[in-house]
């Protein structure tokens, strides 16, 4: 079969509490297909890294996951500010996150590079003042 | 997975096969067919949501029977703490422990007195180097089964030591053989007075490798009826309780963790609270702290399905009952602080059963997740359960899976013959102009 499984999320950016939501449904899912624990849980960690940011910077967007027989695909659209110097954004610590996010918790720089490390490609595209189109892979096999 | 033995049964009789414990059960274990709920007991957690639900008490706990129980040579109650919150006016522990061995006990060891000394195991096991953190309790015995079905990578977070019931049980027998030489083992009889019936579960099933030294559950709510009578006419009792404020505290939510005097911790209770914070500590989302009280029942065990009374009432009791107790009546001396000893610990955790998987073969997945994802489309997404399953969403998958017929949507039917009785309508009307002209 080659035709994927397809799973698509709207990410709220209005409402921050709802951030991470769709990671956990994500994680439902991969469950039932039977994907071990492990790379569930590097899906899940990336998915989540990417959905906080879209709320954070983007004000949203959207997440498409890609389930295929040998990969997990997630795709993250947004049509936030872009990323000016994606060099220096995947530097660990190095973070533009405004300082009410930071009083949280987040905001600490290493949602980009967390969402490199658990995945087995990243690709990150960026407009300036058009949006941000994240493609990561996860292989299964 | 099927040997695991369950302590939830069924009324048919009474059972009107309403959706109620359908909606409610926590892990969807339960679905409604010719009539009347089914537990599917690899899912089923044993958390009693749906005995305390049912309108019409069709759903009940199982439990050994307090009368067979007191026929045994040498029998031992083993109160849970929650116990002591059940009755009005109550100021001294001793009422209830006396009481127990008016009915028929021969001895009563507490459960809050183990629970001190596992409380004080646990402040040493919290320093133990290299252990994952935080440490996730251990006592409460439907979060264990969760962390198994749903939570593998939590697994190693669950501490180690054995919960203060299993404790209890052991100090007990060997206290009992110490006293009473002439007594083999098979004599003792160990009874766990339980709030809930998970424990019933954990007596029965053990956990991972580890098999319950308790021999017998019986149900608070049973017990109860039983003592009220002879504590009445109790005057004053022998002094019996060994309890503190901690040991007392463990049948509340944060008693267990308040105990280790470590403000790092976080309590949580309500099955659907304890599902919330596994997943976010499953994404590494909760950062600084050692140590992680969950416990299924609203309150902590006073909330659980075979207690009397209200829980946060059983609680209000509790704090007056502990009041003007010393803070742990259970010490640890000398060598004692330096290492918990092996006899605390269990050895194995228990295997991830993967229930929630479609399929074994990974291929096959996928497939039927297409299959479920277009089905589900198709259904009217209110969750009504007439057909039987919790939701819109399980339905479509006990049909691809062949669990549920695919006509069972009822909606869906009404949908559909709406739409041919107007395509009819419409042929009539179009043969009717026909004719007409």
């Amino acid at each position: 079969m080659n035709e994927a499984v397809r799973f698509h999320f709207v990410v709220d950016g209005e409402d921050f509490t709802s951030a991470g939501q769709a990671s956990v449904q994500v994680k439902k899912n991969l469950r039932r297909l039977g994907i071990p624990p492990e790379i569930i849980r590097k899906i899940s960690i990336a998915m989540y890294e990417g959905e906080i940011n879209m709320v954070i910077h983007a004000n949203g967007g959207e997440a498409e996951v890609l389930v295929y027989e040998d990969r997990v695909e997630m795709i993250l659209t947004d049509r936030g500010p872009g990323i000016a110097n994606i060099e220096d954004a995947m530097k660990e610590g190095y973070s533009t996150a405004p300082d009410n996010v930071r009083s949280l918790g987040f905001g600490a720089g290493m949602g980009l590079p967390n969402m490199k490390r658990y995945t087995d490609g990243m690709k990150i595209e960026s407009v300036v003042g058009e949006g941000t189109t994240i493609t990561m892979t996860v292989n299964l096999t | 997975m099927n040997s695991y033995e369950h302590s939830v049964s069924l009324d048919l009789t009474r059972c009107t096969g309403c959706t109620a414990c359908l909606k409610h059960c926590p892990t969807e274990a339960i679905r409604i067919k010719d009539g009347h709920a089914q537990i599917n007991p690899d899912r089923c957690i044993d958390c009693g949501i749906c005995i305390k639900i049912c309108p019409s008490k069709a759903k009940k706990a199982t439990y050994s029977r307090l009368d067979k129980v007191l026929k045994r040579k040498y029998k031992i109650a083993l109160p849970a703490p929650s116990l002591y919150g059940q009755f009005e006016d109550l100021d001294d522990v001793d009422f209830v422990l006396q009481g127990l061995k008016n009915i028929g006990f021969d001895d009563v060891f507490e459960v809050s007195k183990a629970a001190e000394l596992v409380s004080a195991y646990t402040r040493l096991y919290l320093k133990t180097e290299g252990i994952p953190k935080p440490v996730i309790n251990s006592a409460c015995p439907v979060v264990l089964r969760l962390i198994s079905l749903r939570y593998p990578t939590l697994k190693e977070h669950i501490m180690q030591l054995l919960p203060p019931m299993e404790i209890a049980a052991r100090l007990a027998r060997e206290r009992a053989m110490k006293e009473h030489p002439e007594l083999s083992r098979e004599d003792i009889c160990i009874c766990f007075i339980s709030p809930c019936p998970a424990k019933v579960s954990y007596v029965r099933n053990g956990f991972g490798d580890y098999k319950s030294e308790v021999d017998e559950v019986l149900s608070i709510s049973d017990v109860y009826f039983n003592l009220i009578n002879v504590m009445r006419r109790q005057h004053q009792p022998d002094q019996l309780s060994e309890s503190g404020v901690i040991g007392i505290s463990w049948a509340t939510t944060g008693g267990e963790a308040s105990a280790l005097f470590n403000d790092k911790y976080l309590a949580a209770d309500g099955i659907d609270n304890v599902n919330r914070v596994l997943e976010q500590l499953d994404n590494g989302n909760i950062s600084g702290l050692e140590f992680v009280e969950l416990n299924a029942c609203p309150g902590g065990c006073v909330g659980g399905a075979m207690v009397v009374e209200n829980p946060f009432v059983a609680k209000a009791r509790l704090q007056t009952l502990r009041r003007y107790l010393p803070v742990s009546q259970t010490k640890l001396t000398g060598d004692e602080r330096d290492y918990i000893p092996q006899n605390f610990f269990f050895d194995e955790l228990p295997t991830y059963m993967p229930i929630q998987r479609l399929s074994a073969n990974f291929g096959e997945s996928l497939r039927m997740m297409a299959v479920i994802q277009k089905l589900h489309e198709a259904l009217p997404g209110i969750d009504c359960g007439a057909c039987g399953a919790p939701n819109c969403r399980a339905f479509a998958e006990d049909v691809v899976c062949g669990r549920s017929p695919e006509d069972g949507c009822v909606l869906l039917q009404k949908q559909q013959l709406e739409v041919l009785l107007k395509s009819k309508e419409e042929e009539q009307n179009r043969d009717s102009a026909t004719t007409g002209s």
